[in-house]
């Protein structure tokens, strides 16, 4: 197995922050890989340097085959970068916006490319529409369009999703799935947990360590936890008394339901079925969700680190 | 009437905790900008000792070379006299007219002052005979003061040294020949106008290449930028070339206008100006750069053009004489491309200058290109990091 991304022990340090802290990251050749953590874990930091634009303090890997220290200018060429704020140029229209990035990239097919994927994104009509007029989701997909353009090996996309709407959302990631099956690799940063289950292999990052990475069963299964679903119509009003119960660690809403989570299976089953029992609860023994699964992760990351 | 309600609307609707809390929150937030507030408090005092120490119109120890074709106890007592006066600093003497011409075309020498031969002997005849001083008049102002300086100073010192001689004969001892070379009718515009092509370059090429990159940074656009395999050094010439163009367009409208409206003498070669302008908007460019990599957002970069551009206009020798200035504040000056670029574009067009006469001043121009373009390149890299 090829990895496109093989990193080992990256650290980077803004003034007296140390903002990744030995990162070890193995994304293989054509996976979508999805990274995710709270704000300010450290997600965009890792993904700059992966890319070359940040330089790591210590550490070694590669990317595409290519020495992550030393080769910034190779990888930079077989990457598209998407950054998390849309970061084409307003003031220049969509056909221009494309053609400076396809000269930027020294690409010798430059018109029929920049043809191409006007055609591919719809937007051949509005070529001469200045970039900065379009609405949220357009930009997101032009954004796309021009981080393809060169045909790169690699993707790496910056909560590409935010602030874009569900249907819109939706045909991203199937854009996704289309570009994975054609063989390019994909690194995704997400918050949204829909999201994150259309990645075949995760990682979790929080206050610049690597907490867990799988597949979503697998970190799921590594958090060893134990979910009782609760229901009823006032089951919100329980979330105190739950949180109080030996053996309960976290409690979640889900609209009227109720997800109350634990390590210690039998501990936390004595408690909830008698709490249930007490309160006319409905109570139910249930499969932790990933999300279920994050919740844990953060809020192990933030006592042992804060 | 109805204005007046719409006054007193919203009038009542002020509230002073409101009031309060914008000033406090605008102070906070100009505490912030540590350089805004260091621009508040360091211009006044910048100005304070440029106009207060550094200006002087009417400058004194001005650099003069005497050409002796005879030398005699008369023209030692009457060189001696000129240094007495404070005016005239001697950087010494040379033997041909060639060479005095050509320290003056450069720019080394003001004044220089030229005794001839039977000079002692056409004095004790009476024969006033002539001193001949030439000066560099390019800027009417600087020569003003010790010109007026040098006619009562032959009479009164030959008239120590003749005492048989008085009274003075009508028309004194010497006569005292000024030719005010270059500008010979001490027109201000043929000083001005040339001087500010360089004042109007340096604003608008730093100010525009100034914003150039703090603009892509403010927009986010720069991120994009770095993550193509595009090189500092392609981005950064790269942004340079338009503002090139339009610094040329600038140019040559000023030039228009000094030849058609003004009727500034030309008499050096247009291209070699032109060659001398690219040097200068290069110069300036990278500065502008170099700011833009360095500031923080568009202020910041704006700020940092006037910080360059008020010491440009005072101490280079465009607004008041180069050497009028104490040493302190012409060592500023000779690090301001604007000075040297002053020296060159009066050179060629008033004094006809060649190539053969720039280099002294072409050369700080290429140090300070290569210095600054330096400084922007080790800045760029660090912009991300």
């Amino acid at each position: 197995m090829t990895f496109a991304i093989d990193v080992r022990g990256i650290n980077k340090h803004f003034g007296d922050k140390h903002v990744v802290k030995d990162l070890a990251l193995q994304v293989k050749q054509g996976e979508i890989f999805g990274f995710l953590g709270p704000n300010g874990s450290g997600k965009t930091t890792s993904i700059r340097m992966i890319c070359g634009l940040l330089t790591p303090d210590s550490g070694a890997g590669t990317c595409l085959g290519y020495d992550v220290l030393n080769d910034s200018v190779e990888i930079k060429k077989h990457v598209g970068y998407m950054t998390q704020k849309f970061s084409l140029w307003d003031d220049l229209t969509i056909a221009e916006n494309l053609d400076f990035v396809a000269r930027m990239f020294g690409m010798k097919d430059r018109k029929p490319a920049v043809a191409a994927a006007l055609e591919e994104l719809g937007l051949t009509a509005r070529r001469n529409q200045l970039a900065g007029t379009l609405s949220g989701g357009w930009k997101q997909r032009l954004a796309l369009a021009s981080c393809l353009l060169h045909r790169p090996k690699l993707l790496l996309l910056d909560e590409p999703t935010a602030g874009v709407d569900p249907k819109a959302r939706r045909d991203f990631w199937e854009e996704i799935h289309r570009l994975s099956a054609a063989g390019i690799t994909i690194l995704v940063s997400t918050h949204y947990m829909d999201e994150a289950e259309r990645c075949h292999r995760l990682a979790y990052i929080a206050y610049g360590n690597l907490l867990a990475s799988g597949t979503g069963s697998e970190i799921v299964a590594a958090q060893n936890l134990t979910t009782w679903i609760v229901t009823g119509l006032h089951a919100h009003r329980h979330v105190e008394g739950l949180r109080e119960l030996p053996g309960v660690e976290q409690v979640t809403t889900f609209g009227t339901t109720l997800h109350v989570s634990g390590n210690d299976a039998e501990l936390l089953g004595l408690a909830i079925e008698q709490y249930g029992r007490n309160h006319e609860l409905l109570i139910a023994r249930g499969a932790p969700s990933l999300e279920d699964a994050f919740i844990h992760l953060m809020r192990d990351a933030r006592d042992q680190f804060e | 009437m109805k204005s007046a309600n719409i006054f007193i609307r919203h009038f009542r609707r002020l509230s002073w905790h409101r009031w309060l809390g914008i000033v406090i929150k605008e102070f906070i937030q100009l505490k912030r900008d540590r350089l805004t507030f260091g621009m508040i408090l360091g211009i006044p005092i910048i100005q304070l000792m440029i106009f207060g120490f550094a200006i002087n119109s009417d400058p004194k120890h001005l650099p003069t070379v005497v050409l002796l074709h005879e030398s005699s106890p008369f023209t030692r007592d009457y060189i001696a006299a000129m240094k007495n006066s404070g005016y005239f600093d001697l950087v010494g003497s040379v033997t041909t007219e060639r060479e005095a011409e050509e320290l003056l075309a450069r720019g080394e020498v003001q004044f220089v002052v030229t005794f001839p031969q039977d000079f002692q002997r056409a004095l004790i005849r009476g024969e006033h005979p002539a001193i001949l001083v030439q000066a560099d008049a390019t800027d009417p102002v600087a020569a003003g003061g010790a010109l007026s300086v040098l006619n009562r100073l032959g009479n009164e010192v030959f008239a120590a040294d003749l005492p048989g001689f008085h009274p003075p004969l009508p028309g004194g001892l010497i006569e005292l020949r000024v030719h005010k070379r270059y500008n010979p009718e001490g027109i201000t515009a043929y000083n001005i106008v040339p001087g500010l092509i360089g004042v109007i370059l340096t604003m608008t090429m730093v100010l525009m290449t100034g914003l150039a990159m703090t603009r892509e940074r403010e927009r986010g656009t720069f991120e994009n930028l770095l993550a193509t395999p595009a090189t500092p050094l392609e981005v950064m010439t790269g942004k340079i070339v338009p503002y090139i163009l339009i610094g040329l367009i600038q140019v040559t409208v000023i030039l228009l206008a000094a030849r058609w409206i003004f009727h500034v003498p030309m008499l050096g070669s247009l291209a070699l100006l032109y060659a001398v302008v690219l040097l200068f908007i290069c110069a300036n460019l990278t500065l502008g750069i170099t700011f833009s990599s360095i500031a923080q957002n568009q202020l910041q970069a704006m700020q940092m053009t006037f910080f360059f551009f008020l010491p440009s206009m005072l101490l280079s020798g465009f607004m008041f004489p180069f050497r009028g200035m104490p040493e302190w504040a012409q060592v500023i000056g000779n690090a301001l491309p604007l000075t040297h670029f002053l020296q060159l574009v009066r050179g060629i067009l008033l004094k006809g200058n060649g190539p053969e006469l720039l280099w002294s001043h072409t050369w700080p121009l290429f140090l300070f290109i290569a210095v600054v373009l330096g400084v922007g390149l080790k800045t760029f890299r660090r912009t991300l990091d």
